[in-house]
């Protein structure tokens, strides 16, 4: 279908995939972080803010490489894996799945923050007054509000998760069914002078990319109207 | 009773009061803005979390040394000058806020009279309260707020951010209010008209502190407060509709200085109204005054007299036993007629104006 074969579904499939894990993963981590970084009063968020913004500026390949170095067998989070007898996590999915996350997680806070920002403390003053403990006022009040902050949040960790290719590369290398994603097998494609193969898996991403977001903007608009 | 003692330091000022509010009617909290009044009723919704000090609600203790019941563990209502409204819940959705957090057998208030009452059965259904009028969404913030069947509402200039039209479409509903619930009402305000409407008791604050804390009538009629140094100084006499003369279309307002005659009012008789009258509409004289176009001729006596300004007198009076009123006059009638303290003299009111 579409002039792709068996290896080329097999990198849609590990790519769809992996970003959906990545984005549900950087909602539930982002939202909790966001919110402590729009209205937190510690002098730890500053380094906390930092720290999370570093991928926006890093290159892709220095962040891969020091995720290779803590997931490998002498780092810290390789002597965690092997002592949990998980194994190493390199040039797996699960290491994919923490490498992205640890990627895209700016591209999830920063709008999740600055919609939070939005929001007045006046609002939740009002939901207190009204019986709502500060969880009943996150859930009733402050996630509704930022809706579609949360949505262009999801939308841009989903995207940016399957544009990934540095630290995709680093990290995971190029199994096939396991590591070997979209961005990886057009490269591929391009290195053997597949020119026509990359075509086509390049069109089908563009095609599935701009209808994804259509439809996102679409029904957003057609709720908040 | 509501016992509220609190210390709260801000940059430019602190607030430092100690008061007994009546547990019923409306108490105004009175002042110039900077006053520390919002800050005080931000206090006693426990939203100033800094605030240190005692709040004891009708037996309730809501702050001391050891406790401080969080915002949403007081049985409060609390209107903020703008409406607050929810904009992702209908306007139903809205009102129905609070209520749907308050256990089923606490709901004193219910939803159909609170609706019907704030005239909002039109709206209900508005999936954006945003595109309500200015007077509209107030009153769906006051029916939100009264939704939750408080047990003490606290408003904080729920008028000010509103234009004149909208103002006048909503006193009417504050009036009612507190007549028609039984919970003592909290009302931060900087216009003295609004407090002259609504009040019972003022506080009237400046610079953090209480400088007086009693019934309105005698608060304004204190001529060491500043209410009584305003140019637009005012009394309040209490009266009971007792007569209506069909033929001059009048009706004639008992208290107990006296009576006065004002043009018909349409309410039944015995009801309560309210009588505001300016200083400046108070005249003295010392024999009773022979033909005079002025009605409303009454016998005082002359408690306190104070120069106002270069020209001016304000002079307290006593009518009956009990009615203070305020009069102003100039420096050079004080002088011709001998006003001293104790004189009985008369007292002529040009006009006043009413509140039912």
């Amino acid at each position: 279908m579409f002039g792709l074969d068996s290896s080329d579904w097999s990198a849609v499939w590990l790519t769809l995939k992996l970003a959906a894990l990545v984005t549900f993963i950087l909602l539930l981590l982002g939202i909790p972080l966001a919110w402590w970084l729009s209205r937190g009063q510690s002098w730890f968020k500053g380094i906390v803010g930092a720290v999370v913004a570093l991928p926006l500026v890093l290159p892709p390949t220095v962040l891969g490489f020091y995720l290779l170095m803590a997931m490998g067998p002498s780092g810290f989070l390789g002597h965690f894996t092997q002592h949990w007898g998980l194994g190493l996590l390199p040039f797996t999915f699960p290491g994919l799945v923490l490498a992205s996350v640890c990627y895209s997680l700016p591209f999830v806070v920063q709008p999740l923050q600055t919609s939070f920002s939005a929001i007045s403390q006046r609002s939740l003053e009002t939901a207190a007054t009204l019986r709502a403990s500060p969880l009943d006022t996150f859930f009733s009040v402050v996630l509704p509000m930022a809706r579609p902050g949360i949505l262009s949040a999801a939308i841009l960790g989903f995207t940016h998760t399957v544009g990934e290719f540095g630290v995709i590369l680093m990290i995971g290398g190029n199994i096939p069914g396991q590591t070997r994603v979209l961005s990886v097998q057009i490269y591929d494609y391009v290195e053997a002078m597949e020119y026509s193969k990359a075509h086509h898996l390049s069109a089908a991403m563009l095609l599935f990319s701009f209808c994804l977001l259509w439809l996102i903007y679409g029904l957003n608009r057609q709720k908040t109207a | 009773m509501i016992q509220a003692r609190f210390q709260l330091a801000y940059p430019t000022f602190a607030l430092q009061v100690d008061l007994d509010l009546p547990a019923h009617g409306v108490t105004a909290l009175f002042g110039h803005s900077g006053s520390g009044k919002t800050s005080l009723l931000r206090c006693l919704a426990g939203l100033e979390k800094t605030a240190s000090g005692y709040l004891n609600v009708n037996g309730e203790i809501w702050q001391d040394k050891t406790t401080f019941l969080p915002t949403y563990q007081r049985p409060l209502g609390y209107v903020f000058q703008e409406a607050n409204l929810f904009p992702h819940l209908s306007v139903r959705q809205n009102l129905e806020y609070g209520l749907k957090r308050i256990p089923a057998a606490a709901r004193q208030i219910h939803f159909e009279q609170v609706v019907l009452w704030l005239g909002l059965t039109h709206c209900l259904d508005r999936k954006n309260p945003l595109g309500l009028s200015g007077g509209e969404k107030q009153r769906v913030a006051m029916g939100r707020a009264l939704l939750s069947s408080p047990r003490l509402l606290l408003m904080d200039e729920p008028l000010s951010g509103l234009d004149e039209q909208s103002k006048a479409e909503i006193m009417p509903y504050l009036e009612q209010m507190h007549r028609a619930l039984d919970i003592p009402v909290i009302y931060v305000s900087h216009s003295l008209n609004e407090v002259l409407q609504l009040a019972d008791q003022i506080v009237v604050l400046e610079q953090g502190k209480a400088i007086a804390n009693g019934p309105i009538q005698t608060v304004l009629t204190r001529l060491d407060l500043p209410l009584s140094q305003r140019e637009d100084a005012s009394s309040i006499l209490e009266a009971t509709l007792a007569f209506h003369d069909q033929a001059y279309q009048l009706s004639r307002l008992d208290f107990a200085g006296g009576h006065l005659w004002v043009s018909q009012v349409s309410a039944p008789l015995g009801s309560v109204v309210r009588a505001c009258v300016l200083a400046r509409d108070v005249s003295l004289a010392t024999a009773r005054p022979e033909g005079s176009s002025i009605n409303n001729i009454l016998s005082g006596t002359i408690t306190e007299i104070q120069v106002f300004g270069a020209a001016q007198l304000n002079v307290s009076l006593l009518l009956g036993d009990s009615v203070s009123l305020l009069s102003r006059i100039t420096r050079l009638s004080g002088d011709r007629l001998g006003l001293k303290v104790g004189m009985q003299v008369f007292v002529q009111i040009k006009s006043v104006s009413l509140i039912l």
